[in-house]
C-alpha cells in the first residue's frame, strides 16, 4: 500500500511539474541575490547625470533631513530610468550612499518591488497584464504573440537589445482589457514615458512592435477604433439625452 | 515531526519524564481536535475554572517598576497580573506564567511582529492578536488557551511547515530546535499541504556559521541582531512573498565579532555552527558551566563536551558581563584546545632537540639548575591565560628562592598595583549603560574586549551617547568622534583647550575608558595623570558615579595586580639566568640571554617552547579549577570541563611539586589550601561571583612628574582572532583571520 502511495505521489508531482513550466511565474526579473558579471559588478562606477543630480536634490528636498532614506524609491526609479530600465548593483549602491544607510537596505527595497529591474531589459519593456480580467479577454494571447513574434522567452531581451516583454499584475485597465504598457527607457530618464496600450489583439501588439522598432510612437490608449477612451464601442448605448432635473415640488401649485 | 510526537508519546506513557513545566507543555500537544473544528461551542461550553492552581512567572521573571503609580492590572487566562505600563501582552503572560510560542520575538532586539506564532485571545478583540507586538492594556482580558487561540497557533505552525524541510534527523538543531519542540506542542499533527515545497540557495556568510537557507522561516532575528547588536549591517530581507528569503544581495561574509551569536538566536537550523557541523547531537553532549579566558571580560560560557573533546562552546546568560553573547573568539576556539598540546614534560637535549622524560626527572634538573643561579637572576612571568592560584604559587615559590621578579605579561614593566581602581573597570559592565559620554583612550574595545564594545554600542544606541576617540583611527561599529592619534589630545582636553573637553564638562555620567595598551608605553604614569586631570575637571569620579577605567587585555591581569605580582624593576629579563615562563608566550624572548636557563610550564606548543630549556605540560583552563578576574573586578572560577591531556597536571600542582623537589616546600597541597593563602593577600579573590568594587580612588596616588611623550597611542590587538596561545592553535581562529581580516 506504501509503494502505491508513493507511486501515486510521484505521479502527482511529475503532474505538476509538467503543467506549471517553472518561469511562468516569476514577479521579479532577477534572482534574490546578486552575482556578478561583467555589465553588472560592485566595482563599476556609477553615477547620476549633472541633470538628475538637480533631480535627486529637489526629491530629497521632500523629505526632512533626518528621514533621507524616505526618498529610496524616487532615487532608485530615477536611476533605473537613466540607466536603461535596470538596476546595476553599483547604482544601488549609490542611492545607499545618498540616502546615508547601509546598501542591503537598498537591496531590500528593490528586490521587493517588481517594478525595479535588477537584470537588462530591453529598450522598450514590453509589461503585459495577467490579472483576472485582462486574462479573461486574452492576455496569455497576446503574451504568446509578443513573445513568438520576438522570439525570445519572458524577460528574455533581443538580440538587437530593443525589446523585452514581462508580466505585471493589474494596472487599473480593466475596462479596457486586455492591455500592454511599454516602458520606453531608449531616450534616458528626460525621455522616458510609460504607457499604456488597452484593447489590443495578437495582432495589434505586433504592429505596435513594429512601430516602436522604427521610431514611431503609436497613439496610446484604447487601440480599437471604435471606442473613445473608456466609452463602449460605437458610442454611448445608454444615458443618451439630457439628465433629468432633480424632481422638485412645484412650488407654485401651492 | 511524526517521529517526535510518537517519541513524546512513549515517553508520557512510561513516565520517565518529570512532572513539571515540561509535561504540561508535551500534553497540549496530544489535545482531540474535536473541540477545534468548531471553536465557538465549545468556547460556549467552556466552564469558567472556579479553582485556580498556582502558577510562577516563566524562567523566574521578575517585574521591576520603575514607577509604581504606572502599574496596571492584566487578567492572563482568568489570573490578576500586575504589570508596569507599557509591557506588551507575551510580557504580561510571561511574568503571569503562561509560556507563549513565539519565533519572531527576542527580549534583546527590536519587535518584529511578522511570525504571528504568539497569537493569543483577547476579550473583546474581533480576532486573535499578536501578542509580542501588542501594548497590555488596563483590563485587558488574554486568553492563552481557548480554542481559538489554539486554532490559531496550529494555523500558523501549519503554514511555517509548509516550506520547512523535513531534515531535522540531518539537522544540526535538531534536539534544540524552536520549531521543532513548538511544532510538537503546539501544532497539528497533520498538514495539508500537497505541493512542492521551495528552496533557497545557501549564502556564504563566513567560516563561522554555516546556512542552510531552505530552512529559514523568516524570522528576521539574525537581520535585526547584524543591525542593532553586532552593528554590521549586512543581513537584510530581500524579494517578497513566497520568494522571499534572508541574504547580503552582493557576496558578503560577516565580518562581525560577534557572528556566532546568530547561531543562538535562530530558532530553527537554518544558520548553525560551522565547525560543529555534523560532528555531536546536542543531547549526548556534557555541559559545564565556566568562564571564557580569551579575554579579560570573563564572559559566562557552556562548555559541551562529549568524553576528553571539547565539542562547542556557549553562552550563558549574565547580565552584568556577556547579557546572552558571546564574542566570536570565544565560541570559536576550543579546536585549538586539541591541536598542539604538550604532553608530556621534556628536556632540550645538547643536540637541541627535546626530548620527553618523567616528572621525576625534569623536576630534578629544574631543581638543581635554580639553586645554582643568584637569587635576583631569577625570573618569573605569569602568561595571559594564568589562573590566581597558580600566580600565587609562582610568586610564593620565587620569593622563597629569593626573588622577587614576578609579574605577568600585559601589566607593562612597571605596572601599578597599589591602588585597585587604577586597573579595574570602577563603572562596571554594565554600568556602561548609564554612561552619557564615553573618551577612550588608547583603546579599540571592538578587538581587546568585544563585550564591552557591545555594551557601549547598546548604550551608543539606546542613549545617543557621544563617544570620543584617542587612538589609531579604527572602526568601532557605533558614532564616534575620532579626536586624535596622540597624548597631545588628552592634554588639550585637560586643559580645556578641544571642544570635547566641554562634551565632557556638560555630560551627567562622563566616562573615560583607558587601555591596557598604555600600560607598556614608558610615558604611562603621566598619561594616567593627563587623565586623572580630565577626570577631575569633568567631575568622573563622584560618590555616586565612577566614570575612570581601565580596560584590560587577559584574563590574568587583574589576579596578577591583585596578587601583587609587579617586577622589581622592568629591566630583569635581560639580566637573568632562570627564567620561569608559565604559559608566557608574549615575552619578548629576543631579550633573553644565551646562557639563561628557561622553564615553560603550558600547554600549547607556542612561542614561550623554541627558546625553553624544559617543559611542564600544564592544563588549560578547560581542565582545572581556577579563579579569574575580569576587568571589571568580579571574581569567576572556571570548571574542569573535559579531562586534562597526556602527563599535564595543574600549574600550581607543579609548582607545588617543584618546590618540594627544590628544598623550599611551599605550604599548601590543595586548592582550598591555597586559597586561604590568597586569602591573607587578597581577600577578594575568595568572593566567587561577586564585582567587590575598588575602595580608595585615585585621590590617593602620588602625582606623576613625568611628561607625556608624543608618539601616538598604537593598535594593541592587530588580530582580534588570535591572541594567545589557545587561539593561534586554533585552525577555525586561523581561517577566520585570513578571511575576515583581509581588509
Amino acid at each position: 500500500m506504501l509503494g502505491r502511495l508513493a507511486a501515486q505521489r510521484f505521479r502527482e508531482i511529475r503532474q505538476v511539474f509538467r503543467q506549471i513550466p517553472l518561469v511562468s511565474r516569476s514577479f521579479s526579473t532577477a534572482l534574490n541575490y546578486h552575482l556578478d558579471t561583467p555589465d553588472n559588478n560592485p566595482d563599476l562606477p556609477w553615477e547620476f547625470t549633472e541633470a538628475n543630480k538637480v533631480k535627486v536634490k529637489e526629491v530629497l528636498s521632500h523629505y526632512p533631513s533626518n528621514y533621507k532614506q524616505s526618498a529610496v524609491i524616487p532615487l532608485l526609479d530615477l536611476a533605473q530610468q537613466q540607466h536603461g530600465g535596470w538596476l546595476t548593483v553599483s547604482s544601488m549602491n549609490e542611492v545607499a550612499r545618498i540616502i546615508e544607510v547601509a546598501p542591503i537596505r537598498v537591496y531590500e527595497v528593490a528586490t521587493f518591488y517588481s517594478m525595479f529591474n535588477r537584470t537588462k531589459v530591453g529598450k522598450y519593456h514590453l509589461l503585459v497584464c495577467g490579472t483576472t480580467p485582462c486574462m479573461l479577454r486574452g492576455s496569455r494571447d497576446i503574451e504568446d504573440a509578443l513573445l513568438k513574434h520576438l522570439g525570445v522567452k519572458r524577460n528574455e531581451v533581443t538580440k538587437d537589445g530593443l525589446f523585452s516583454v514581462g508580466e505585471m499584475e493589474c494596472m487599473g485597465c480593466c475596462v479596457n482589457a486586455p492591455m500592454i504598457t511599454v516602458a520606453d527607457y531608449s531616450n534616458g530618464s528626460e525621455g522616458y514615458t510609460y504607457n499604456y496600450y488597452e484593447d489590443v489583439t495578437p495582432k495589434r501588439v505586433v504592429e505596435i512592435v513594429e512601430a516602436l522598432r522604427r521610431g514611431e510612437k503609436p497613439p496610446r490608449g484604447t487601440q480599437n477604433p471604435k471606442r473613445i477612451n473608456s466609452g463602449p464601442e460605437g458610442g454611448n448605448t445608454t444615458l443618451l439625452g439630457e439628465p433629468k432635473p432633480p424632481p422638485c415640488r412645484d412650488l407654485d401649485a401651492c | 515531526m511524526g517521529l517526535g510526537l510518537l517519541a513524546s508519546r512513549t515517553l508520557l506513557r512510561s513516565g520517565k519524564i518529570q512532572p513539571g513545566n515540561f509535561t504540561s507543555l508535551l500534553r497540549r500537544c496530544i489535545v482531540s481536535t474535536t473541540e477545534l473544528q468548531n471553536a465557538e461551542a465549545a468556547q460556549a461550553q467552556a466552564q469558567p475554572d472556579t479553582d485556580l492552581p498556582k502558577r510562577s512567572p516563566v524562567g523566574g521573571a521578575r517585574v521591576h517598576f520603575p514607577n509604581p503609580e504606572d502599574a496596571i492590572e492584566v487578567f492572563v487566562d482568568g489570573y490578576p497580573v500586575k504589570i508596569p505600563k507599557g509591557m506588551t501582552v507575551l510580557q504580561a503572560c510571561e511574568i503571569a506564567g503562561v509560556d507563549i510560542p513565539r519565533f519572531c520575538y527576542h527580549s534583546r532586539l527590536s519587535i518584529a511582529g511578522n511570525c504571528r506564532m504568539c497569537l493569543v485571545e483577547v476579550e473583546k478583540s474581533p480576532k486573535p492578536v499578536a501578542s509580542c507586538a501588542m501594548p497590555a492594556l488596563p483590563g485587558m482580558k488574554i486568553k492563552t488557551d481557548t480554542p481559538i487561540a489554539k486554532k490559531a497557533r496550529e494555523g500558523v505552525m501549519e503554514f511555517l511547515l509548509m516550506n520547512h524541510p523535513l531534515d531535522c534527523p540531518i539537522c544540526d538543531q535538531g534536539g534544540e530546535c524552536d520549531l521543532q519542540d513548538q511544532s510538537m506542542a503546539f501544532g497539528s499533527d497533520r498538514g495539508r499541504f500537497t505541493e512542492t515545497k521551495r528552496s533557497v540557495v545557501d549564502k556564504n556568510l563566513g567560516p563561522l556559521v554555516k546556512t542552510v537557507m531552505t530552512r529559514c522561516i523568516q524570522c528576521t532575528r539574525c537581520v535585526r541582531f547584524a543591525t542593532e547588536i553586532a552593528g554590521v549591517q549586512d543581513l537584510g530581507m530581500l524579494g517578497r512573498g513566497s520568494g522571499e528569503e534572508i541574504g547580503t544581495y552582493v557576496e558578503r561574509l560577516m565580518t562581525s565579532e560577534l557572528s556566532g551569536n546568530v547561531i543562538d538566536i535562530c530558532p530553527v537550523g537554518a544558520l548553525t555552527s560551522k565547525p560543529f557541523a555534523f560532528k555531536a547531537r546536542n543531547w549526548e553532549l556534557k555541559g559545564t558551566e565556566t568562564i571564557d579566558v580569551t579575554d579579560a571580560v570573563g564572559s559566562n560560557i557552556r562548555i559541551d563536551s562529549r568524553g576528553p573533546e571539547v565539542m562547542r562552546i556557549v553562552p550563558r546568560l549574565n547580565e552584568d558581563i556577556n547579557e546572552e553573547w558571546i564574542s566570536d573568539k570565544t565560541r570559536f576556539f576550543y579546536d585549538g584546545l586539541k591541536r598542539q598540546r604538550l604532553n608530556d614534560p621534556m628536556i632540550r637535549g645538547p643536540d637541541g632537540r627535546f626530548k620527553a622524560v618523567s616528572w621525576r626527572d625534569a623536576l630534578a634538573v629544574v631543581a638543581e639548575v635554580i639553586h645554582q643561579v643568584k637569587p635576583d637572576e631569577i625570573v618569573g612571568v605569569a602568561g595571559k591565560l594564568s589562573d590566581a592560584e597558580s600566580m600565587m604559587a609562582l610568586k610564593d615559590f620565587l620569593n622563597k628562592m629569593g626573588s622577587n621578579n614576578v609579574w605577568c605579561e600585559g601589566n607593562g614593566p612597571n605596572p601599578n598595583a597599589d591602588i585597585r581602581s587604577g586597573y579595574i573597570m570602577n563603572t562596571s559592565i554594565s554600568g556602561l549603560e548609564k554612561a552619557d559620554v564615553f573618551l577612550l583612550v588608547g583603546t579599540q574595545p571592538r578587538v581587546e574586549a568585544a563585550m564591552v564594545n557591545a555594551r557601549i554600542r547598546k548604550t551608543v544606541r539606546a542613549t545617543q551617547a557621544k563617544v570620543g576617540y584617542v587612538g589609531p583611527a579604527t572602526d568601532l561599529n557605533y558614532d564616534h568622534e575620532h579626536l586624535g592619534t596622540g597624548p597631545q589630545i588628552l592634554k588639550e582636553i585637560a586643559e580645556g583647550r578641544h571642544p570635547f573637553s566641554s562634551t565632557l564638562t556638560n555630560a551627567k555620567n562622563p566616562c573615560i575608558i583607558v587601555g591596557a595598551g598604555v600600560f607598556e608605553r614608558n610615558d604611562k604614569d603621566a598619561i594616567f595623570s593627563v587623565v586623572e586631570t580630565i577626570a577631575g575637571r569633568a567631575k568622573v569620579v563622584r560618590p555616586d558615579w565612577n566614570g575612570l577605567n581601565v580596560l584590560l587585555l587577559n584574563a590574568a591581569q587583574a589576579a596578577a595586580l591583585d596578587l601583587g605580582l609587579i617586577p622589581d624593576s622592568g629591566k630583569k629579563i635581560e639580566s637573568s639566568k632562570f627564567i620561569y615562563l608559565m604559559g608566557a608566550d608574549d615575552v619578548n624572548l629576543e631579550k633573553v640571554p644565551e646562557d639563561a636557563f628557561v622553564v615553560y610550564q603550558g600547554h600549547h606548543g607556542d612561542r614561550g617552547v623554541y627558546r625553553a630549556n624544559v617543559i611542564f605540560p600544564a592544563s588549560a583552563f578547560s581542565e582545572k579549577e581556577g579563579t579569574y578576574v575580569n576587568t571589571e573586578g568580579c571574581v569567576q572560577t572556571t570548571v574542569p570541563a573535559v579531562p586534562t591531556v597526556g602527563d599535564a597536571r595543574d600549574d600550581w600542582k607543579i609548582i607545588r611539586a617543584l618546590s618540594e623537589v627544590a628544598g623550599a616546600c611551599l605550604p599548601y597541597d590543595s586548592l582550598s589550601a591555597i586559597r586561604s593563602r590568597m586569602r591573607t593577600v587578597a581577600p577578594n579573590l575568595l568572593n566567587i561571583d561577586e564585582r567587590q568594587p575598588a575602595t580608595f580612588s585615585y585621590s590617593l596616588k602620588p602625582e606623576s612628574h613625568q611628561e607625556t611623550g608624543t608618539v601616538p597611542f598604537g593598535t594593541v590587538v592587530e588580530n582580534f582572532y588570535m591572541t594567545d596561545s589557545i587561539t593561534r592553535a586554533s585552525k577555525v581562529m586561523a581561517q577566520c583571520r585570513t578571511l575576515l581580516l583581509k581588509i
